[in-house]
């Protein structure tokens, strides 16, 4: 793993696909995603990697979500791949069809579902756990911006405790999400005991690109979790995704890590973890936590939470500041 | 048309008995409907299972409330299931029994009744307390709906190698105890 | 060659003798023995080059057949009753998508109160999802269908849901006659996908469509289903002169040449009702029988055309909608509206009540024909159960 971003020209090994002139722009422009979308971000920079990776034989179920809405309208298709979408909760099954299909056809095709973390997390977490199950031959990519997007913000449970969606309003009673709730589908993924689960942010592409460019030619179930930061649900400028979703790395409340059938085997340690409320303040979502009602309470939970993650993931490589 | 109800208890088995006789039928060139009583039984619940063997091609669908003939596999079930209601008046019952004398019957009046120790038999032979088949045997002795070379060959299908010999042996045993009387 | 066999078995065989080569199972009563069959004949390789998928839940069930078709080959699962409300968003999702999946539908009553036994309500339940939807009156007819469907569910780009009746049907040990392979293989050709996820030709496959084109798409949606009338009909024909028989078809016309009254119904309760109408035509009466089994398509011209010299018909169904009553009956009533037809309404059989042919005779004794009658209800119950609404709490409220 590295941490090398997009440019790097200067090592042709360690250059992105992203960086490359003939990038196969599987999610080509001209797609209707928000200004700053971190998700379509993330999707061009997984799929163009993963077709890298399977020298152009993929195939891709989406789920119902942002990124099905906005790339793909009648009569306009942003996708360069094969693609479908059948239902909101039922991509992974879609996909065990498709990845059956293709190998009882003899088609070396290898087949990518993906959808947000509503999708993953919360409606289709049973075809999920099903296909993680019977261990099919499909990548499950999640685009985690950590909330109901597509359907104007709505509280998911990947939604971090504490943050302001429009079903988690805080007010003198709430502080926003609630403590002690959500669900972690990347350890979720690693009980399952499937040859290969990741997490990703988009803010270190190279990173993302290897392990998804490493799943989609491992034969079996794979699951890739990305941390996708969402401008309008998240509340911060359409230039600021990618020092946002940096931010979340750095202090731990994303952490980068793989495991392999069961066990973690590796995680990308932090060169300065930074305090959480560096990240905490960047985002509207979070600002009921600070100004003339501030609650240090809660951002010293949201502290704990990141530096739990920390420890457990072995992230503290390099100098802790907190 | 000839239509046969057979009463027992889950995992007795009644419903292998009708599909049996059916198969039976269906090998004499007949046209036969086995059925189920349709439940979500357990075993030991009371199991009612139906068979109709014609000529004709059968098109009726509905439970048999007037059978020509009622096999008993387990005596403990005719009161619980009325297990007598609706036999034509000359129609058979064969009942599991080694006891001829199963108080039971007394009330039928113009039906063929048959007691046959299946269970014993079955245990015998078998080694296992299943009296689905061996009954079958009885029934084309008492009956004589349905040949027993016919019924062998119905239990050869459901059954093979070893378990499919005792089960033969078994219900050649009950054919010939109710030929003999 | 004849077999004597369980309904389930004999469906599986017909399905495996169709070469599918995805099955996905999920068991619910009564559809298991048909999904155990197929598991059997795929592990004994007597169904070769065909993946067998055990899933999760019924909404998987029928979305890896829909991943599977969208690949581009023949898919087949199966369910009842609550499965098939459980995969509703599939169900049309896989109509929309066009994809000739097929799917057997054991039919059987939908809860609360939970109930395991035959009636036609979960078919009922997607009578508008745009399958094509078959009913079966035998179990030799369950087979023929579901090698009919393949062909149909093809050429017309829609999955097609065949009906067999639960437990009456798919319990049931008939004889049937089960083609060979290769007269199979003669009258169903392989599958060629008219859509399919092509690395050389890429594709999206299930776009969203704005209001300026959805019209349009259900529109077409309907027309084509209304052009598949044709197609049911003519692969009925062609399975008779390649298999012998009359199987399929758009619908059963059972002494309708001298028939006063005819009774409209669908599925295995025809073989009763063709029974008693024998005994009750042989003492002076004149009745005939229509049995549906085309759904949908609905054949409405078929059935005018069929029931033009009718002065009386009666619908008798295994469902009906709460809140107003007889569901095909409405649906026959509409087919003939123009025609100054009495049409009566009978619900029976609801959640596995045996149907008999006493009761069918008792209805036919009491000369006036009620507007709607529920065939073997318990009126002591009813008075015992029953407490109206009384008016005045509802007056003193609004």
């Amino acid at each position: 793993m590295s941490n090398s971003t997009i440019g790097n020209r200067l090592s042709k090994k360690r250059n992105s696909v992203q960086s490359h002139y003939d990038r196969p722009n599987t999610l080509n422009s001209g797609h209707r995603a928000c200004q700053g979308c971190g998700e379509a971000l993330a999707a061009r920079c997984a799929i163009d990697a993963a077709y890298h990776a399977a020298k152009g034989n993929i195939a891709i179920v989406n789920a119902t979500g942002c990124l099905e809405v906005f790339s793909c309208v009648f009569p306009e298709n942003a996708w360069n791949v094969p693609w479908m979408h059948s239902l909101f909760g039922n991509a992974p099954s879609v996909a065990t069809g498709v990845a059956a299909a293709m190998q009882v056809q003899g088609k070396n095709v290898r087949v990518i579902a993906q959808g947000g973390d509503g999708a993953t997390t919360d409606i289709g977490m049973g075809t999920l756990s099903g296909m993680f199950e019977r261990n099919d031959d499909v990548l499950y990519i999640c685009y985690d911006n950590q909330a109901y997007m597509n359907t104007g913000v709505q509280r998911s449970s990947a939604t971090p405790v504490l943050a302001r969606t429009a079903t988690t309003l805080p007010n003198s009673i709430y502080s926003g999400n609630e403590l002690g709730t959500g669900k972690n589908v990347p350890e979720i993924a690693i009980a399952h005991g499937i040859p290969y689960v990741a997490t990703a942010s988009i803010a270190n592409i190279k990173d993302l690109e290897e392990k998804v460019a490493k799943a989609i030619n491992i034969k079996g179930a794979k699951y890739v979790h990305i941390h996708v930061p969402c401008p309008l649900g998240w509340g911060y400028p359409t230039s600021e995704t990618i020092k946002i979703a940096r931010a979340a790395v750095e202090c731990g409340m994303f952490p980068l890590f793989e495991a392999e059938n069961g066990k973690i085997v590796g995680s990308t340690p932090i060169e300065t973890v930074k305090p959480v409320e560096e990240y905490l303040r960047l985002q509207r979502r979070f600002a009921h936590l600070f100004g003339k009602n501030a609650n240090p309470q809660a951002v010293e939970e949201l502290q704990k939470i990141a530096s739990a993650n920390i420890e457990k993931y072995k992230l503290s490589g390099g100098i802790v500041n907190v | 048309m000839f239509q046969v109800r057979i009463h027992g208890r889950g995992g007795q088995g009644v419903v292998t008995a009708a599909e049996m006789l059916s198969i039976a039928a269906f090998l004499e060139g007949k046209y036969a409907q086995a059925f189920p009583s349709f439940g979500s039984e357990r075993m030991g619940a009371p199991v009612v299972s139906f068979c109709r063997i014609s000529d004709k091609e059968i098109r009726l669908r509905e439970p048999i409330s007037n059978p020509d003939a009622v096999i008993i596999q387990d005596q403990s079930v005719i009161k619980p299931a009325n297990a007598f209601n609706g036999i034509i008046d000359g129609g058979f019952v064969l009942i599991n029994s080694s006891n001829n004398e199963s108080h039971e019957v007394n009330n039928l009046k113009n039906i063929n009744v048959q007691c046959v120790g299946a269970t014993e038999i079955a245990l015998q032979h078998i080694g296992k307390p299943l009296p689905n088949a061996v009954l079958l045997g009885s029934f084309a002795a008492l009956t004589k709906a349905i040949k027993i070379e016919s019924v062998i060959e119905a239990i050869k299908t459901k059954f093979s190698g070893v378990i499919a010999e005792k089960n033969v042996a078994a219900t050649m045993v009950a054919y010939e105890k109710v030929l003999a009387n | 060659m004849l077999f004597q066999l369980e309904g389930s078995q004999a469906v599986a065989r017909a399905v495996a003798l169709c070469r599918p080569k995805i099955v996905c199972a999920y068991p619910i009563t009564p559809q298991t023995h048909i999904v155990e069959g197929l598991g059997e004949l795929v592990r004994s390789k007597k169904l070769e080059n065909c993946e067998y998928i055990n899933v999760e839940s019924e909404m998987a069930a029928l979305s890896v057949a829909i991943g599977s078709e969208a690949a581009g080959v023949r898919s087949y699962t199966a369910t009842s009753s609550q499965g098939l409300l459980y995969m509703m968003e599939a169900v049309y999702n896989a109509s929309g998508l066009e994809l000739p999946i097929v799917m057997t539908l054991g039919n059987r009553a939908i809860g609360s109160p939970i109930n395991i036994w035959n009636d036609h309500t979960d078919a009922m339940s997607v009578r508008d999802s745009g399958w094509i939807m078959l009913f079966a009156e035998t179990n030799q007819e369950a087979v023929d269908l579901h090698i009919q469907a393949f062909k149909i569910a093809e050429k017309a780009k829609c999955p097609v849901m065949v009906c067999v009746d639960g437990f009456i049907l798919t319990h049931a040990y008939e004889r049937v006659d089960l083609p060979s392979q290769k007269e199979v293989d003669e009258f169903l050709p392989d599958y060629e996908p008219h859509i399919s996820l092509d690395t050389e030709h890429p594709t999206a496959i299930g776009t969203m469509v704005p209001p300026e084109y959805f019209m349009e798409v259900r529109y077409l949606a309907h027309k084509r289903q209304i052009d598949t009338l044709p197609v049911v009909e003519c692969v009925g024909t062609q399975f008779k002169e390649k298999f012998g028989r009359k199987s399929g078809g758009l619908l059963h016309e059972y002494n309708l040449e001298k028939a006063e009254t005819v009774i409209v119904t669908m599925g295995s309760v025809a073989g009763t009702i063709k029974d008693t109408v024998d005994e009750l035509n042989a003492n002076g009466s004149k009745l005939g029988v229509l049995s549906i089994v085309s759904y949908r398509p609905f054949p409405k011209e078929a059935i005018r055309e069929a029931l033009k010299n009718a002065k009386e018909v009666i619908v008798l169904e295994k469902a009906f909608a709460v809140g107003i009553g007889g569901i095909l009956h409405q649906e026959i009533a509409l087919a003939l509206q123009d025609l100054g037809i009495a049409i009566h309404s009978v619900i029976a059989g609801l959640g596995g009540r045996a149907i008999t042919s006493e009761m069918i005779r008792e209805y036919f004794n009491n000369k006036k024909h009620d507007n709607m009658v529920f065939l073997g209800l318990k009126e002591d119950v009813i008075d015992r159960e029953y407490r109206p609404i009384k008016n005045s709490e509802c007056n003193n409220k609004f």
